[in-house]
């Protein structure tokens, strides 16, 4: 699959269909929500250059969580885009990746904590700054994970969706600049009841001095699960049985 | 890639045992000991997880350790930190020059994905966690299996962000070691893994060694 394929410039039939909800993150914002079987939840960098961390859980037995390495090595990758899905720890797909105009978003890198923040950005006190305070995505993911009764030991591997941090033939990080422009959209379609928690917070190595997370929207559709000729399950033979043990879960 | 020997005698260790292929291994380093994993006969995937001994819920994190050394390849010089940002150890001694970090542990039903359905009564690094935790620690879980170290197991990534395991770079005898720098637990499963060249599709033991506090590097 080329990148040229994996873009979509023309909305799709589902796409035009109204959605169910839409709300914004404000930078800084967390958010949660149970995305049942089917939905399809599409996150939309307004401004250009977002980072969105996101955790995903079964929702019906939520020690069922997004295991990185397991998405990586089934499906050979080291990115995720249109085509792929991500894997939970227990061989099934929590969600697809059903369209996305960026090509990359990252699962390596991990997230930033308060000492990042910090270093970075400086205090950034709420008592200063009141709702313009410097959030960081670790605290946002405890507090939000926090409401599920789910705490530090839940915190593993995220995505960063809109950022790309590409490694050269020796292994070396690098951030890439400029990778998400304005109007950029991924969206997700949910393969089992998802708890997805998201924090639209600064990534560890985006080298911008100024604390200035921009604003993300996002969109839910009612949608039905993966088809016999969905693309994501013919993408490989892997995520045709990783399909294959999702519907045997709900048989 | 940097490789570093070491000068510390197996004579003088602590401790030095044998594991063989499919068998889980778990102890606790006090600051300062050194582990030595030893690839007895090459080829051999060394699943490996680490976690602060008096508060578990600090455990290895692959990806703060791949970000903040700026490299996806652990190798001596590597510092393996926490998910608080703290040094649980670092690689002292390597003769291998690269483990993986990205590739995690084989598990039944991840074998069923990859493999095939019928693959799922295989024996499986997360097998082995589970009894191991289960029989040897008193509050591990399912969900403190997370992102592990793949000692002597080679998975490069390229540029575009395509995964490949590639044959190994190891040989008999080749070996790393890691100095503890907080009391760390340590959980190893000596993978089983058949499936793929890993293990160079034959599983074979590993040789533990620990040495007190001040022994060297």
């Amino acid at each position: 699959m080329s990148r040229n394929e994996l873009r979509d410039p023309l909305p799709s039939r589902e796409q035009l269909v109204q959605p169910l909800l839409q709300e914004q993150l404000r930078g800084g914002q967390m958010w949660s929500r149970v995305l049942r079987r089917g939905q399809r939840l599409r996150l939309i960098d307004v401004a250009g250059g977002a980072s969105v961390a996101a955790l995903f859980y079964n929702a019906d037995e939520t020690s069922e969580r997004y295991n990185m390495p397991d998405t990586l090595k089934a499906q050979h990758i080291a990115r995720l885009t249109a085509g792929f899905v991500l894997y939970s720890d227990m061989g099934r797909v929590l969600c697809s990746v059903v369209s996305d105009s960026v090509g990359w978003h990252d699962t390596i890198t991990g997230h930033a904590s308060r000492a990042h923040n910090e270093a970075r950005y400086g205090a950034g006190s709420y008592q200063k700054l009141r709702n313009d305070f410097f959030r960081n995505t670790r605290d946002n993911f405890l507090t939000e994970l926090g409401k599920y009764d789910l705490g530090k030991r839940d915190l593993v591997a995220n995505l960063n969706f809109f950022v790309k941090v590409a490694a050269d033939e020796e292994g070396r990080l690098r951030w890439v600049e400029g990778h998400s422009p304005a109007g950029s959209h991924v969206e997700l379609r949910a393969e089992l009841n998802t708890l997805v928690i998201l924090s639209n917070t600064p990534h560890p190595l985006d080298p911008s001095p100024r604390y200035a997370p921009q604003p993300v929207a996002l969109e839910i559709r009612a949608g039905s699960p993966a088809g016999a000729d969905d693309a994501c399950r013919q993408s490989r033979p892997e995520n045709e049985r990783g399909f294959q043990l999702t519907e045997a879960y709900f048989t | 890639m940097t490789l570093a020997d070491s000068r510390l005698d197996p004579v003088r260790a602590l401790h030095d045992v044998t594991l063989d292929s499919g068998l889980g291994w778990t102890h606790v380093l006090k600051p300062g000991q050194i582990l030595r994993i030893v690839d007895l006969e090459g080829n051999q995937a060394v699943d490996t997880l680490f976690y602060n001994a008096e508060d578990e819920s600090e455990r290895y994190s692959a990806v703060d350790t791949v970000r903040e050394q700026g490299n996806l390849y652990l190798s001596v010089g590597t510092q393996l930190l926490s998910t608080e940002g703290r040094v649980l150890c670092t690689i002292v001694a390597d003769t291998c020059g690269r483990h993986d970090t990205l590739g995690g542990a084989c598990a039944a039903e991840s074998n069923q994905v990859r493999y095939a359905i019928e693959k799922r009564y295989m024996h499986s690094c997360r097998d082995t966690f589970l009894l191991t935790i289960a029989n040897e620690t008193r509050h591990l879980s399912k969900r403190d299996l997370t992102a592990n170290v793949n000692f002597f197991m080679n998975v490069p990534v390229t540029p575009e962000g395509k995964l490949t395991f590639e044959d190994g770079l190891s040989a008999p005898g080749r070996y790393v070691e890691m100095r503890a720098e907080m009391p760390v637990r340590v959980l190893i499963s000596n993978c089983p893994q058949l499936n793929n060249p890993c293990n160079g599709y034959d599983p074979t033991p590993i040789r533990l060694l620990i040495w007190a506090a001040g022994s060297g590097h």
